[in-house]
């Protein structure tokens, strides 16, 4: 082996030691991203989806309450989702729709439309920690997830049912969310979102929030039946099941502007 | 009761549309109970009525759709305020980015809470509430724009709708009462004038915004005294005008900032060749007030009409203070309250609209109105209406 051959060798080893320390050195915020980041582009391209929700509001006492909302969703390359939301039950908010962008970096936009009045109000997006139609979910939880909106540390790998998940502490950048830290669980397998533990502002164990039912659509895009949200403090749950997940609907911005909030059915 | 007959014939055919497209609506009763006796003869003291709401929804495809909505109160004492409205009769056809409507519509322009002095394409329903907030439908041909740069919506309405006012034995109401059976129209065409409209809005980020102008028959008329029958009445005049009209709402965190302008012209006396209004304020919201899940909204809007004491609305120059308490419930309950205080005069209008859900089908209302007015007040003729409300709506 001659000069050069021997210091190629040299330096291949040397590659060879210091590549798995690099891939050591990832720090838990960088690993915490990484994984974020991997959930997001794995539910990127889908375009736009339809769906019914029932959500079933349960007090300490075990009296419910039902509302069902018929949801579609336009997927913004580049920035967040458009969302609009029609209230079909109970009847007398009956036609109440929400219209929401949600955006990256700043404030969503968000409209509601009264029908008793035919008024379309631009409302405040300030307000995400507030119930969203007095259930246990923020408007926060249920508006769309941008990898911007949170810094990340990854916490380790523990085991969620039959299935092993990344724990990552999701800390929001806005100081409007009415959460310190939200540990996601997300699965090691399919990057689903299995579990939320919810820390409020004292960084009291506010809310568990569980996803059941993962199902496929489009052979690529995995949506849960049914979200389980427990608040810890005061007894109360709220349980969402979603049905007829209809994918690439044809819809296009002209379905999320203020006149289809107004003529929504 | 023509009227009442044919509301019974559009009502039986419902049910026969109904197999193809969507009935909903409610039915609701109301009981109005006045603090003081009523200050006018003829006047009944308090009363009951019945109201009937249906809504008929088909949609022929994707696009197009049809809907349905008439209105009928049958009330205990007054005999103007059972009346039937047809609220909403129209077609409705959706193009990329153009929309298309042909018949009788409700449309609303506005952003502020205490008056809404833009909002002009609907005739106020006057017998139904003191608030000026039910209107009547409005026949249309309709056309909506949306582009990148904003929305344009275009009316032509090619027949008024005259303004109801409560009848003798009704409270709410003027002193002489108003005849309005007897309209009188600036111009011969009279309800037959085509009125039109254009709006366009848009929003940038956090700023909310339109203008609009209207051109026709003026919905709020001023009257002329008039005897009738050897009695003292007051004749609508309705007088045509113009009206350009700007919005704006502008948020920043829990504040929603607000203004609305008007600058109305017109031949007639009332408005003195032109005039401008305005209201502008502000709503600030707390949200999970005391770590519970409820939000209280603190409303303040000043009230302006550079008419002065001439001026045909008692809102020339007031404050308007209020709360708005959504308890975000399983009741959804709410709670709005408030006064309007003149600041020049001794006037004080106090306000509250509440309501809640009781299990899935009905909602239960709770308003109130008490007035503190002096003899000379604009508004003197309902000094002695104050009024306590309560609603049962049955939703289907």
């Amino acid at each position: 082996m001659d000069g050069y051959g021997l210091q190629l060798l040299r330096l291949i080893i040397l590659a060879l030691l210091i590549m798995p320390a690099t891939a050591f050195a990832i720090t838990p915020e960088e690993r915490g991203l990484e994984i974020a980041k991997e959930a997001d582009l794995r539910d990127t391209g889908y375009g736009d989806f339809r769906a019914e929700m029932r959500m079933t509001l349960r007090n300490r006492h075990g009296k419910e309450s039902i509302r069902e909302i018929k949801s579609s969703n336009l997927e913004v390359p580049g920035d967040g989702d458009k969302i609009l939301s029609l209230f079909e039950r109970p009847r007398d908010v009956k036609g109440t729709a929400f219209l929401s962008f949600t955006h990256k970096t700043g404030p969503d936009d968000q409209w509601l439309y009264l029908p008793a009045l035919k008024r379309v109000k631009r409302i405040s997006s300030a307000n995400k920690s507030g119930s969203f139609m007095g259930s246990e979910f923020a408007f926060e939880d249920i508006s769309s997830m941008e990898v911007e909106k949170y810094t990340y540390k990854f916490i380790g790998e523990k085991p969620c049912g039959e299935l092993t998940c990344f724990v990552v502490e999701y800390d929001p950048v806005d100081k409007n969310s009415g959460y310190s830290i939200v540990e996601t669980w997300i699965d090691t397998e399919e990057y689903r979102a299995q579990k939320v533990e919810y820390y409020d502002r004292k960084r009291s164990h506010l809310k568990t929030l569980t996803y059941t039912g993962y199902k496929k659509y489009l052979d690529k895009y995995w949506r849960a039946d049914e979200m389980f949200m427990q608040n810890h403090l005061t007894g109360k749950s709220t349980k969402l099941e979603w049905a007829n997940y209809k994918f690439k609907t044809g819809l296009t911005d002209k379905d999320f502007n203020k006149n289809a909030l107004k003529r929504a059915r | 009761m023509k009227k009442l007959f044919l509301f019974l014939l559009l009502s039986s055919l419902l049910p026969t549309l109904a197999m193809a497209g969507e009935l909903t609506g409610f039915i609701g009763v109301e009981g109005r109970l006045f603090l003081n006796p009523p200050a006018h003869e003829a006047q009944r003291r308090d009363n009951g009525s019945l109201s009937l709401a249906p809504e008929y929804y088909h949609e022929f495809d994707a696009d197009s759709s049809f809907t349905f909505a008439p209105f009928l109160r049958i009330d205990g004492s007054d005999e103007e305020r059972t009346h039937f409205d047809i609220r909403e009769l129209f077609f409705l056809k959706v193009y990329e980015n153009f929309e298309l409507s042909v018949g009788l519509r409700k449309v609303f322009w506005g952003v502020t809470e205490s008056q809404h002095l833009v909002d002009i394409i609907n005739q106020n329903d006057g017998v139904e509430s003191p608030d000026g907030e039910d209107k009547l439908g409005q026949p249309m041909i309709a056309t909506s724009f949306s582009r990148d740069w904003g929305t344009v919506d275009l009316y032509l309405m090619p027949w008024f709708r005259e303004r109801t006012f409560p009848g003798k034995k009704g409270r709410f109401r003027t002193e002489p009462v108003v005849d309005s059976d007897n309209a009188i129209y600036e111009k011969s065409a009279e309800e037959r004038h085509i009125d039109f409209a254009a709006r366009y809005g848009h929003y940038i980020k956090e700023l909310e915004f339109a203008l609009s102008h209207f051109s026709g028959t003026s919905r709020e008329p001023s009257f002329i005294l008039d005897l009738k029958d050897g009695r003292a009445v007051l004749i609508p005049y309705y007088e045509i005008i113009d009206q350009t009209g700007l919005e704006a709402q502008y948020i920043t965190g829990e504040w929603l900032w607000k203004f609305e302008g008007i600058r109305r012209s017109g031949s007639n006396s009332t408005s003195g060749g032109s005039y401008y209004a305005a209201t502008a304020g502000y709503e600030y919201t707390f949200t999970g007030v005391r770590g519970t899940y409820m939000d209280l909204g603190l409303l303040t809007e000043w009230l302006y009409d550079d008419r002065g004491a001439s001026a045909s609305s008692p809102f020339e120059n007031d404050l308007m203070v209020g709360g708005r308490l959504t308890v975000n419930d399983i009741s959804d309950t709410q709670i709005l309250a408030g006064m309007i205080v003149d600041i020049d005069e001794n006037e004080q209008i106090f306000f509250l609209e509440s309501s809640r859900r009781i299990g899935e089908k009905i909602k239960v209302t709770l308003e109130a109105g008490f007035y503190d007015l002096p003899d000379n007040s604009r508004l003197s003729a309902i000094r002695d209406d104050d009024y306590i409300q309560l609603g049962i709506d049955w939703y289907f």
